[in-house]
């Protein structure tokens, strides 16, 4: 972190002022920026330390390291229920605690584009330092970089998190088995709809607000009651649709879905309608797929409706034998259809 | 959105599945084409085809705006957008995968540094010329009666607003003169090679042209033609109207779809349609080769606003690829499984021909949603 002497240096305009080239160049202008947004925000004794990395003690003995990175490029930044920064911390912390990890720190990378304004800026890391402060997970090392004008999209965030699995959990894709069932922790659609209801070409009217949620309060409370769980996933980019058929695949076996089982807010159901989209293949930012053995399948979805992240989870399915590893759907209409990868972006149909 | 369930309520089509079970006749086979892409991927997205007796069988037809746009017509996108630095070609999203030339298609040559954009109506196209005035937006502008009115629209629009950045690529085409080709092709007429025993008409088509132009396809080819919604219960009801019309020997049109669709359609639209818009004596279809008054041009007096006109570019055939059978699934002559590189050369990652491009192209919607059909599954 930078050695700036308060008494000597001009104060950030951080109502008014932009990011300059200068904020990525390595010199007083980045110590400042680091200093007067980044350290304030995060502030934690490794953050303030203002080394290349952060030292952290050591797991407990028997258990191991989890760590997965995921780097956020969200337009518009700002969107109902939340924002790039919130959404950056949360993402990272549920990819760790899928794994049945407790996730410990972060770590986290900003790419700027020159011009940006600093109040949004501002606003963004303070909702990023908001939702590591809820979460109990520490941003303890950072790095920031600016582009010219032209070459980024206002802001990226990229975040890395490290959690600690205990000895002996086992959970991971390719582990659902034949008979086991498949439950998600509430409705779908919820974010990626919130999204697209603020993009400048789309703008409509909607209640509908973003999902985006740590879920590592959720997944320990469903651990403690259901110790078997044997797969977890948050079904982010590419809905619950992507999420399952890459189950499919890493376990080698198929699914089979009930569509009037799976949980859909009406004004997600409509948007979709009204977009040509499918809610199945729409982004989620705080909801759990959850496959466990039938006999723990009650317990499961009692355990998630328990905790206020999980009032709507429902059974939604089966784990079966097929050796194409092809998800299916019985729809709401009686009949059977699939749900397949998504080929290239979903876009809205014109006629 | 309540009333969109009543029309996917699965206990009323258990029902009306039995009784389509009643009404057909076990000693004979049904083969209905219904022509709308909408129709194919409601059909494959409700899975309506498990509802139905075997011997009633759905072809899909030419009704998807961006299986049937010839290869030829995106290459002049293209070419255009990557000539000239200043163009901006908008369109809508679908357009962007159809696979054109030289491996190429809008995507990927966005890719090489064309500035092509999604947009998601005609208006957001005119709205993008006021935005960059010191560019040239053209539009390309593709579907069937539906997506004409809007596009009328703009250039009236953009008349008005006295844009001079902005103009179009017209690749509007007609419904009835597809029907009429696919009754008219060699396959269709022999008889038994494909029988087609009447039609599922245009739900979004119909509410703009109305069902009176469908009246020429019953008398003269004896097809009868139910013009129906796209909700799956519509689809369903048709399919038994058609049932049983056969069975008696009628071949009328009907509407299922009374709720939209009226015998004159939407006068108003029709006019401003023609104002702007008149006959192309031949247009080039995917699959159908050319097709005599089939798609519309922008009239002489909006040569300003025709992109074709105002940066001289020309239609250029190209051939589709050798292995391509969608021609003969566009004319209901071949299922999507009968083409050789279905699924394996051909997938809706790296499409070969245009009915495994959009979800409601014939080869995009079996392989999408259909597949499993060809392949046993074992439950658990
Ligand atoms: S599988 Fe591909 S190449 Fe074959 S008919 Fe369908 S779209 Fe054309």
């Amino acid at each position: 972190m930078g050695e700036v002497k308060k008494g000597y240096v001009r104060p950030l305009d951080l109502k008014q002022g932009r990011v300059d080239m200068g904020h990525g160049a390595g010199g007083r202008a980045m110590a400042q920026l680091i200093d007067e947004v980044f350290a304030r925000a995060f502030a934690n004794e490794w953050l303030g330390q203002g080394n290349d990395a952060a030292v952290l003690p050591a797991p407990a003995a028997g258990e191991r390291l989890v760590m997965a990175t995921d780097a956020h490029v969200v337009s518009p930044l700002f969107f109902p229920g939340g924002d790039i920064g919130c959404l950056s911390v949360h993402g990272t912390i549920n990819d760790v605690a899928v794994m049945g990890a407790r996730p410990l720190y972060l770590a986290a990378s900003f790419i700027l584009e020159e011009g940006f304004a600093l109040a949004d800026l501002v606003r963004i890391v303070n909702s990023m330092a908001a939702a590591a402060r809820e979460a109990g997970v520490p941003v303890v090392t950072g790095d920031t970089k600016v582009v010219e004008a032209g070459k980024g999209d206002g802001v990226f965030i990229s975040t890395t998190g490290v959690g600690a699995l205990p000895a002996g959990r086992d959970i991971g894709g390719a582990n659902a088995r034949a008979g086991d069932v498949v439950i998600v922790s509430g409705s779908i659609g919820d974010h990626g709809t919130a999204i697209l209801s603020q993009r400048e070409s789309l703008a409509f009217d909607t209640e509908i607000v973003s999902d985006t949620a740590a879920l590592h309060g959720l997944i320990a409370h469903l651990l403690e009651l259901v110790p078997g769980v044997r797969v977890m996933r948050d079904p982010t980019r590419g809905g619950l649709a992507t999420t399952l058929n890459e189950i499919a695949v890493q376990s080698g076996v198929g699914i089979s879905l009930e569509e009037a089982a799976i949980p859909v807010h009406p004004q997600v159901e409509a948007a979709c309608e009204f977009l040509g989209l499918d809610p199945l293949y729409v982004a989620n930012e705080g909801k759990l797929v959850v496959i466990c053995a039938a006999a723990d399948a009650d317990a499961a979805v009692s355990a998630l409706r328990a905790h206020p992240l999980g009032t709507e989870a429902a059974r939604i399915g089966e784990v079966i034998d097929d050796p194409n590893h092809f998800v299916q759907i019985r729809t709401g209409f009686g009949g059977r259809r699939m749900v397949d990868w998504l080929s290239g972006e979903q876009l809205p149909r014109i006629c | 959105m309540k009333y969109v369930d009543e029309f996917r309520d699965g206990g009323l089509a258990q029902k009306l599945a039995t009784a389509i079970r009643a009404e057909a006749d076990p000693a004979r086979e049904y083969a209905f084409m219904e022509f709308c892409g909408g129709h194919t991927h409601a059909i494959s997205r409700y899975g309506v085809t498990d509802l139905l007796p075997p011997n009633v069988r759905m072809i899909h037809g030419p009704g998807c705006p961006v299986c049937v746009l010839p290869i030829g017509r995106i290459d002049m996108a293209i070419g255009l957008a990557l000539a000239r630095p200043e163009v901006i070609v908008c369109t809508y999203g679908d357009c962007l995968r159809v696979p054109a030339s030289d491996g190429l298609s809008m995507l990927k040559a966005k890719a090489r540094g064309a500035d092509i954009r999604m947009v998601y109506s005609a208006a957001d196209a005119v709205a993008l010329a006021q935005a960059n005035p010191a560019r040239e937006v053209v539009f390309f502008a593709i579907g069937f009666e539906t997506t004409t009115p809007p596009t009328a629209l703009v250039i009236r629009q953009a008349e008005a607003l006295g844009l001079n950045n902005f103009s179009v690529i017209c690749n509007h085409v007609l419904t009835p003169s597809a029907i009429v080709t696919i009754l008219e092709s060699p396959e269709v007429r022999e008889i038994g090679s494909v029988p087609l025993d009447g039609f599922i008409g245009p739900a979004h088509v119909s509410t703009i042209i109305g069902s009176r132009p469908y009246a020429f396809f019953a008398e003269e080819y004896r097809k009868p033609v139910v013009i129906a919604g796209f909700e799956p219960l519509d689809v369903m009801q048709a399919v038994r109207m058609l049932i049983r019309q056969v069975n008696e020997g009628r071949a009328e049109v009907e509407n299922e779809f009374t709720r939209a669709v009226t015998e004159d359609g939407n006068l108003k639209a029709q006019a401003l349609v023609s104002d702007v818009f008149e006959l192309r004596r031949s247009f080039e279809w995917r699959g159908l080769h050319e097709v005599p008054y089939s798609a519309l041009r922008i009239r002489a007096r909006f040569a300003a606003f025709d992109a074709e006109a105002k940066f001289d570019i020309a239609y250029r055939s190209v051939a589709d690829n050798k292995a391509c059978e969608c021609g003969a699934i566009l004319r209901g002559v071949k299922k999507p499984t009968d083409c050789r590189i279905f699924g394996t050369v051909c997938t809706p990652e790296n499409p070969m021909g245009s009915c495994m491009v959009s979800s409601e192209g014939a080869c995009a919607a079996h392989y999408n949603y259909g597949r499993f059909r060809d392949i046993p599954v074992v439950a658990a």
